[in-house]
């Protein structure tokens, strides 16, 4: 997608339009007890995922929700050796700490699904930064717009999802 | 959950069965872990009350897109396949709450290899308060003996 950000960015941030940034493997393989654990939550009861015979029919298999993308790339509370807390998205608090604006809220999520994901897939998510508007005023406050996304592939290479985000960043007026 | 639902069944204006289901805690706190959010308003009455302002604690995002995945394939069937979603969110849904999903066709066009588009706007209420809009865009087959879930590549474009 073409960027069309301001002209007054840190030369950092604007630097990071474009560029591939926390290419990272998913922690653990795909598996289906979250699966499962979120069929349950949300009361679900497609035999796509219930019915192994379905599941083999349709899908070739058994496969994730596809809703549950971002669900594989969110970081454990903890983990050893882990002295801060991770954060998903780390671009977005990039963006908050490098441009000096410390709110910010999520307005817009798109998904688009490729390549279903399936029990023992192993991701990589990519971050990448689309633009950064010029500075505004909402009810909010004064601060930017930002459109980032994550791309999700699987061990074949194969895109999974796409993600993308509308951040605004603020200063409380 | 419906039978397959095929494209001759959809039209433009029209609605998908409405959907209402009452919030627990419990709803919440599931939903927050089976998508492994671990962040306190969605577990911690008193974070959310004291530290963010909640009246409560909150259904986290993801797990909404979750139910709405839910809403649509219990209406076309395991051969749904969602292949593009976008949310906007307005307001929180609590415990105490019944959410309310409504939906009602936008779109209606052929794709490939036996398979249509259906583009599908959905509203999540909850009493008076409109919580999150959302489109989706799911294809369905056009026959019996088609599954756009065999598509791949090229073929495969939401």
């Amino acid at each position: 997608m073409a960027a069309q950000s301001a002209d007054d960015l840190p030369e950092e941030v604007a630097g990071w339009i474009g560029e591939d940034r926390y290419v990272e493997k998913t922690e653990f393989p795909i598996e289906m007890g979250y699966v499962l654990t979120t069929l349950s939550a949300t009361q679900n009861g497609n035999p796509l995922y219930w019915d192994e015979n379905v599941a083999n029919d349709l899908t070739g298999g058994p496969i994730a929700l596809p809703t549950m993308v971002s669900v594989w790339f969110r970081p454990h509370d903890w983990s050893p050796g882990r002295t801060e807390p991770a954060v998903p998205l780390q671009l977005h608090f990039d963006l908050k700490d490098r441009l000096g604006l410390p709110e910010a809220v999520m307005s817009d999520n798109t998904i688009v699904f490729g390549e279903p994901i399936r029990p023992g897939d192993e991701l990589t998510t990519t971050q990448v930064l689309y633009s950064v508007s010029a500075l505004k005023t909402t009810k909010l406050g004064t601060g930017r717009f930002w459109d980032f996304g994550v791309r999700v592939e699987n061990q074949k290479g194969e895109l999974c999802a796409e993600e993308r985000y509308t951040g605004f960043g603020y200063n409380r007026d | 959950m419906s039978a397959d639902l095929l494209l001759s069944d959809v039209s433009v204006g029209g609605d998908l069965p409405v959907l209402q289901k009452d919030v627990k805690p419990v709803t919440v706190v599931l939903g927050a872990m089976a998508s492994r959010d671990w962040r306190p308003q969605h577990h911690d009455y008193k974070f959310a009350t004291g530290n963010n302002g909640l009246d409560d604690i909150i259904m986290n995002t993801p797990n909404l897109a979750a139910w709405f995945e839910r809403y649509l394939t219990d209406w076309t069937g395991p051969k749904g396949r969602l292949g593009r979603i976008k949310f906007r969110m307005k307001d929180s849904v609590y415990p105490g709450d019944t959410m309310q999903f409504a939906g009602k066709v936008t779109n209606v066009e052929d794709g490939p290899e036996g398979i249509g588009w259906v583009d599908v706007a959905i509203e999540l209420t909850a009493g008076d308060k409109s919580c999150v809009g959302c489109e989706a865009r799911v294809a369905i087959p056009t026959s019996a003996d088609a599954n756009p879930w065999s598509l791949k590549g090229d073929d495969w474009k939401p």
